[in-house]
């Protein structure tokens, strides 16, 4: 006698249950501690602070443990902690030409003034797995001096010196410029203006991201990129206070910049000169802030006058699907049930089938496709 | 009858139902907006919330925007109030607003719904909310959002009657059988959400507000109480509904909704009413039929 | 209001110009079309008679000039700034496009039929045999086989593409129908039995047309009268008899020389 189910209640305890199970993990074996994993994955909390969209190393090492390590759904434990926080206002922009910088380098010239810093990146190790790391050991002291040398030197931009000589085309600070608009308080809209699409990148997927940039070096709106200027290191982060009428320092956040210099443009008016595309992202993400530069660029194609031949260049297929929280839910919402629906279907194919309706055209080629993977499976 | 879930308490430090106030007020305005142009996509900035894109962030935020103290909540999915997603919504606002829940359709004043409407027939002085996946009716013929904004704004639909012409070009009727997009008042194309085309007819003229939440991409949009909503279809191919060989094998019903289900290894299959209220007030009638006060659908 | 046997044209340009960035495109041009009438802009690649068209059909902005077009029933438009809205009833109702490329005018994962019905469900119509009937009628009408209502445009040639592009085009009535090189890229057996049935479809139909060519011999057979363009501009217009039997302009001159004799 068929009983309709019930105790979802239990069976969701019961799950959170298990979960916590997982995520601890063998019990002989020392508990991962926050603090751990904010020291030892910090290249994970840099990504996740950058797409949840929270400046907030701590927060997002416990996001990191919480979610056993999976980044989408840290990120997503970020976002839905922030939509629960406060606002007290917004901050000065950064100013990252004032970077105490760890590594600073351009592609794009031998030399530059400040110099080339290669600071810490795994750009030039060989990707041999290392198993000293599998020994595990106490804090161990550290080796000779290997903090990293703040810069004394003035860095200035690498593109501020094109741009002198008139050859790269810069965003000047209009002085009636509106407000950027927020996408964590307002939907997206097209026509998209450069501020709104910058910020969605900013916490769009890394891994989307990078797959568009890619594309574009592979030829989907290719844009002649060189890499003008990388810098990573920490900016200061100032707040404008009504009672005092100044700006104060509020603290140090780490983050990562990247300016492309792309193909130049120009039209019968205006002569040519390089374009540009541009990247950020909190924390050290070269490849995040990369990639965002080279999917920037190619979303300028519409501004830039430019034939729109790629997908890579087309702002809804791109501005829409670059947020993971909305793809992961929307993806797998698909285990939500959905048999009312797929009632409904069996209902009309069965009905089809015995009817025979006009079926004019041939089914789909689908059918070979699926014998063809049927006969792999099969030992 | 209507109860508190038992042993949930509720969650410190969260505002009634979850949203800030400010948040509330943003979700309100547009659903005020939405309610005066039936049909219409109205913008609205979503919220992260706890639980993910696609499971209901749309619907939980209206209901968060609109329940107060004294509602009764029911939600349901698939038409059952057992579902485990029905339970988790429900459990939220148990722990976020304290609210009293039901499972009884008739005295629910806010019924939260995932792909049904409930049977039992809706009153001036209920609310039903829909999570809505899709909000854009005719997002698989045209997937860019500017262009639909267009076609809209002109009342252009001339693309999805294309689309029927072509299924019954190929199968002889209208091939949709869930989602089926409708006219509301005569205006506006919009997506009824994924229910099945069953439901459809329920959502013309129905005394309760209907408000639809789609979190993901961020719209909401309204049916005000007794409008106008009509199935597309074609003069010589009448919108029809779908009908069952089988009545439920709990209650007897012909009317309503039925799940097919696959009983043995045999594949006997067992049909029974979707939506779990309403099957079993309609046994609970049964068992006691002189009792005139459960007397329900 | 004077009584007179003039009839007042469909559309009308006066200095109207069109150009990218200082250059190209159709500079200062005066022009009328008339009810029932087809007037052919004829002109080699580059001398902006593609621009005009599109400026003519609003496909396009212009810069400069004015444009005012008579409907059916709400006297004349300023098309100039005029309303998408109002734009898409009047592609809708009074108006055709004829692409020069078929695949441009038709939409390909849907059958003939559909293609043909497409523009009649868009102004409302809802019963699926009528649609049918009628869409059958019109594939007769363009001499395609009525057997086919249900295949893809992809199954067709392309002259036949071309003519359920016509069909799709004049469905719904339209008092005035663009068209863009229609006939080229096409063999030439099936150009000539092409332009036959524009000629008779045309004068049936009481339709006015404005066609654009580099051939000198489509102007021949289907217009009334022609323009000539060269480098943006009009050199030389008149009935088409005339001005094919009497050119004035050395351009028209060539163009006409150039013809090969029957």
């Amino acid at each position: 006698m068929y009983v309709a189910v019930k105790g979802g209640e239990r069976a969701i305890e019961r799950s959170w249950d298990l979960l916590a199970e997982k995520r601890r993990g063998d019990r002989a074996v020392a508990e991962l501690t926050v603090a751990q994993i904010r020291e030892q994955l910090r290249l994970a909390v840099a990504r996740v602070m950058t797409e949840g969209s929270v400046y907030d190393e701590e927060l997002a090492a416990l996001a990191i443990k919480q979610a056993a390590g999976d980044l989408v759904e840290a990120i997503f434990l970020l976002r839905a902690y922030r939509t629960t926080l406060p606002r007290f206002g917004y901050t000065l922009p950064i100013d990252t030409e004032a970077m105490h910088a760890e590594r600073r380098i351009s592609a794009a010239f031998k030399d530059i003034p400040g110099g080339q810093m290669l600071g810490g990146t795994y750009d030039y190790t060989q990707r041999l797995l290392d198993f000293t790391l599998l020994a595990e050991g106490g804090t161990g002291a550290g080796d000779e001096d290997t903090a990293p040398a703040t810069h004394a030197e003035p860095m200035p931009r690498v593109l501020a010196m094109l741009d002198r000589e008139g050859l790269i085309e810069q965003e000047r600070a209009r002085p009636d410029a509106p407000e950027p608009g927020d996408l964590s308080r307002e939907p997206l809209t097209f026509p998209v203006d450069r501020a709104t699409r910058l910020q969605n990148l900013a916490r769009g997927d890394e891994g989307f991201l990078l797959s568009i940039g890619y594309a574009t070096q592979r030829g989907y709106a290719h844009s002649h990129p060189f890499a003008g200027e990388i810098r990573n290191g920490e900016v200061a982060v100032e707040l404008e206070l009504d009672e005092l009428g100044f700006a104060v320092e509020i603290g140090d956040i780490e983050v990562t910049e990247c300016q492309m210099i792309n193909q130049f443009a120009g039209s019968g008016e205006v002569p040519p000169a390089f374009t540009q595309g541009y990247g950020l992202a909190f924390g050290h993400s070269e490849r995040k802030a990369m990639a965002m530069a080279l999917v920037d660029r190619a979303l300028r194609a519409q501004e830039l006058g430019e034939t729109i031949a790629s997908p890579t260049q087309d702002a809804e297929f791109v501005l829409y699907h670059s947020d993971n929280v909305e793809a992961s839910g929307f993806v797998q919402h698909l285990k939500l049930p959905h048999y009312v629906d797929f009632q409904s279907e069996l209902e009309l194919l069965r009905r089809l089938r015995t009817s025979g309706g006009v079926a004019s055209r041939p089914a789909p080629a689908l059918a070979a496709e699926e014998e063809q993977e049927v006969a792999h499976e099969r030992p | 009858m209507s109860a508190r879930e038992a042993g949930t308490e509720l969650a410190e430090g969260y505002n009634f139902a979850y949203l800030d106030e400010q948040t509330k007020r943003m979700i309100r305005r547009a659903l005020l907006k939405a309610v005066a142009v039936p049909g219409h996509q109205v913008p609205f900035a979503s919220r992260e919330m706890p639980l993910p894109y696609g499971w209901g962030t749309g619907g939980l935020q209206v209901t968060s925007a609109i329940i107060g103290r004294s509602d009764t909540l029911k939600v349901i999915d698939q038409g059952s109030d057992e579902t485990t997603n029905a339970v988790n919504i429900r459990r939220f606002f148990a722990r976020t607003a304290g609210v009293a829940t039901t499972t009884r359709t008739a005295d629910a004043s806010i019924v939260q719904t995932r792909h049904r409407i409930p049977e039992t027939p809706l009153t001036e002085a209920q609310i039903l909310v829909y999570q809505v996946p899709m909000p854009e009716p005719l997002y698989r013929l045209e997937p860019r959002v500017t262009e639909c904004r267009k076609l809209h704004a002109l009342a252009d639909y001339g693309l999805i009657n294309v689309k029927y012409y072509e299924d019954i070009v190929q199968h002889g009727s209208i091939a949709t059988t869930y989602d089926y997009p409708v006219l509301v008042n005569d205006r506006y194309l919009t997506s009824p959400s994924p229910i099945p085309k069953f439901d459809n007819p329920k959502m013309h003229m129905n005394p309760a507000l209907q408000l639809f939440g789609a979190g993901r991409e961020r719209r909401i949009y309204a049916i005000p109480p007794y409008t106008k909503v009509k199935s597309l279809d074609f003069e010589d191919h009448p919108f029809s509904v779908q009908r069952w060989e089988h009545q439920c094998a709990l209650c007897g019903s012909r009317e309503s909704f039925l799940d097919e289900m696959i009983v043995d290894d045999a594949g006997s299959r067992m049909f029974v009413c979707s939506d779990s209220d309403y099957c079993s007030s309609r046994r609970a009638a049964q068992d006691a039929p002189g009792d005139a006060a459960k007397e329900a659908a | 209001m004077t009584v007179s046997a003039h009839v007042a044209p469909l559309l009308s340009a006066r200095g109207l110009s069109k150009q990218y960035a200082g250059r190209g495109g159709c500079v200062e041009i005066d022009l009328d079309v008339y009810p029932g009438e087809v007037l052919c802009i004829v002109g080699e690649s580059g001398s902006g008679k593609s621009t005009l068209l599109n400026a003519l059909a609003l496909r396009t902005p212009s810069n400069r000039g004015t444009l005012t077009y008579r409907t059916r029933d709400a006297g004349t438009l300023d098309l100039i700034g005029l309303a998408e809205p109002q734009r898409r009833m009047l592609s809708r109702t009074e108006w055709g496009f004829v692409h020069q490329n078929a695949r441009d005018g038709l939409r390909h994962g849907v059958s003939a039929g559909a293609n043909i019905g497409e523009p009649l469900m868009a102004i409302g119509a809802r019963h699926y045999g009528r649609l049918r009937e009628t869409a059958a009628d019109w594939m007769a009408r363009v001499e395609l086989d009525a057997a086919r209502i249900d295949e893809l445009p992809s199954a067709f040639s392309g002259g036949m593409q071309q003519r359920l592009q016509i069909a799709r085009n004049l469905v719904t009535g339209p008092r005035l129908v663009f068209m863009d090189e229609p006939t080229a890229g096409l063999d030439v057996s099936v150009q000539a039995r092409l332009l036959d049935l524009l000629r008779t479809l045309t004068s049936k139909l009481h339709l006015a047309a404005l066609i654009v060519t580099h051939d000198i011999g489509v102007a021949r057979l289907l217009a009334h009268r022609l323009m000539v363009m060269k480098d943006g501009r009009v050199v030389e217009s008149g009935l088409t008899d005339q001005v094919l039997d009497d050119p004035q302009h050395p351009y028209t001159q060539t163009l006409v020389a150039s013809v090969l004799p029957v």
